[in-house]
């Protein structure tokens, strides 16, 4: 059971995810066409997931809005990855000042909870989706800073490190050659993890009003919409809900997984439930 | 025991003036004139800089920054642009909401979260251990701007048990205390969980149980004691959390704390009072995490030791 559960459901969901996503152009889509006389429709034969409240089909803006998370998960945790491993990485090798003044640096931006950072910007530099790659990646690189910081003081005194450095490598060439790949299996996890959060962060700024803007589909301004006509259209708040909850769960799953199978101890939570 | 408080402290003074330094730079991250976005393009330049001399924003940027760190020691935010009121008198208004909030989740987040842990460790490997932790990964995969609708669909407009939303009674915070808590409640059950399964095969258990004492007394007395050392510093981290989850969770109920007071300011554009909400939650944050590692220095002597050498 747990182990079905665990292997090709959520891997078999989330590649239709990706491939609806990267296929959302070629399809026949019509997210944005207004149905006037099917307004609140209930799913039917000819919409199988019904009408919203403007008479949209919300099958089709179902598939928009998994083409916006998965565009902005992937934007925000390739570039936080980037930038938070490198400078993780470089300041710990480096030590000294530069170490303690990238400390403080992601401790102070770990003082502010969960995606509250992200909301303030978000706010202040207005919506849109490139917006939302910029707020959820000011907050995001920090985890990824972290954790290889946290590997590469445990690494450093390794033997084939101290070998490297004895030949007279160059500080970089260690660290492309011999530091990153042994980081990478718990970056992997976390980056994993990582996208979790950051679909219920994009899903939840666009809750908000902070986020993509209509008439483009996202997840989470389906829901604040769907709110609205809840006891006339539940199937607006079910339907991106379920898609919503079903990508993050089998994400969620995956990371677990992995994180089992690499044998990863990271400290404490997930990291995907701050966000929320 | 002194090195170390006064090591947190200075820790903790840096930590909160960067998190001032980027609150104040926040204003000045808008892309193009703040006077301008915040009054509109209709607004007379005669207002537009009586409005920048208001805020300051007509100063040198250094001297800006002395004038706000000198306000905040005054515990002088700054006046509301949208509400004419100093930001301060309305944080006060908004903040016995949200302490009333956390309160009921953190009630529930414990009365569940505890249970549902121990039970998952005692009864390893069995359906009680997986439902447990089933339930756990399904808390924290459900977000709470989805989970306080279903909540509302189903006890509020089905089953009428309680109200919609808004500020009334009590019975009015049980659902978003619900819908903050699940997600801690599925964190903290898990903590739970591997902290007892570590403290069971500890030497004094055995010793308790050949002592012939009952099986609850040797698993909350003996077990569970010793199990929440490491839950409590996850708690402190967890705190932080729920006030940031509060700013989607109070608009979602319409609940009237500083969350709410966040989202409506942002939108209406109030740029002091999204400062300061943000600079509250964090500094709160911070706080919090602060007397968690004091506490759990002065619980477990380890700790303190380890760190102090």
């Amino acid at each position: 059971m747990r182990y079905w559960l665990a292997g090709s459901v959520p891997v078999t969901l989330l590649i239709l995810w990706a491939l609806l996503s990267m296929g959302a152009h070629y399809l026949p889509l019509q997210p944005d066409v207004i149905h006037l006389q099917e307004i609140l429709s209930a799913p039917g034969n000819d919409a199988w997931l019904g009408y919203d409240d403007l008479g949209r089909d919300v099958l089709d803006r179902l598939i928009v809005g998994a083409r916006t998370s998965f565009l902005v998960s992937v934007w925000v945790v390739g570039l936080s990855l980037l930038v938070g491993t490198l400078l993780g990485t470089a300041t710990a090798y480096h030590g000294g000042w530069w170490d303690r003044l990238a400390v403080l640096v992601v401790d102070v931006f770990l003082a502010f909870p969960g995606i509250l950072l992200a909301i303030a910007l978000a706010g202040l530099l207005g919506p849109g989706i490139s917006n939302v790659v910029i707020a959820l990646t000011t907050v995001g690189w920090v985890g990824y800073a972290r954790l290889s910081r946290a590997q590469v003081l445990s690494l450093r005194h390794r033997e084939h490190v101290q070998a490297a450095e004895a030949l007279g490598n160059t500080k970089w060439r260690i660290i492309r050659k011999h530091l990153l790949p042994l980081m990478a299996a718990p970056l992997i996890v976390e980056a994993t993890f990582g996208i979790a959060a950051v679909v219920i962060a994009e899903a939840g700024l666009s809750f908000l009003g902070l986020g993509v803007q209509p008439p483009e589909a996202s997840w989470g301004a389906m829901i604040r919409d769907g709110t609205r006509y809840m006891l006339v259209a539940p199937h607006m708040v079910l339907a991106p809900g379920v898609a919503l909850f079903a990508v993050v769960l089998s994400v969620n799953l995956l990371g677990d997984r992995l994180r089992d199978t690499l044998d990863i101890r990271l400290s404490g939570n997930n990291g995907s439930q701050p966000w929320k | 025991m002194l090195t170390f408080i006064l090591q947190r402290l200075l820790g903790a003074f840096l930590v909160i003036l960067g998190v001032v330094s980027i609150v104040f730079l926040l204003i000045h991250m808008i892309p193009g004139d703040p006077v301008e976005i915040m009054l509109g393009e209709s607004a007379s330049s005669a207002d537009r800089e009586a409005l920048r001399a208001a805020l300051g924003l007509n100063l040198p940027i250094g001297v800006q920054f002395q004038n706000y760190l000198y306000g905040l020691l005054h515990l002088d935010t700054g006046i509301s642009i949208h509400f004419r009121r100093p930001v301060t008198e309305l944080l006060l208004e908004r903040l016995p909401a949200t302490g009333l909030l956390a309160l009921a989740t953190l009630l529930i987040t414990l009365a569940l979260a505890l249970p549902l842990g121990v039970i998952a460790a005692v009864r390893r490997n069995t359906w009680w251990d997986t439902g447990a932790m089933s339930f756990s990964m399904l808390g924290v995969s459900i977000p709470n701007f989805w989970l306080g609708p279903l909540l509302i669909l189903v006890f509020s407009l089905w089953l009428g048990w309680f109200p919609i939303s808004g500020r009334s009674g009590f019975a009015s915070v049980i659902l978003p205390a619900l819908t903050l808590a699940t997600g801690l409640v599925a964190v903290l059950s898990r903590m739970v969980r591997s902290s007892m399964l570590e403290v069971l095969g500890e030497d004094y258990m055995r010793t308790a149980r050949a002592k012939g004492l009952p099986p609850h007394r040797v698993i909350l007395h003996h077990g569970l004691r010793n199990a929440l050392l490491p839950v409590i510093t996850l708690l402190g981290l967890q705190l932080g959390a729920l006030l940031a989850g509060a700013v989607i969770t109070e608009t979602v109920f319409s609940w009237p704390g500083i969350g709410l007071l966040t989202i409506e300011s942002i939108q209406s554009r109030d740029y002091p009072v999204v400062q300061a909400c943000v600079l509250l939650i964090s500094v709160t944050y911070v706080l919090v995490n602060l007397l968690t590692d004091l506490a759990y220095a002065w619980v477990d002597p380890r700790v303190r030791l380890g760190s102090g050498h």
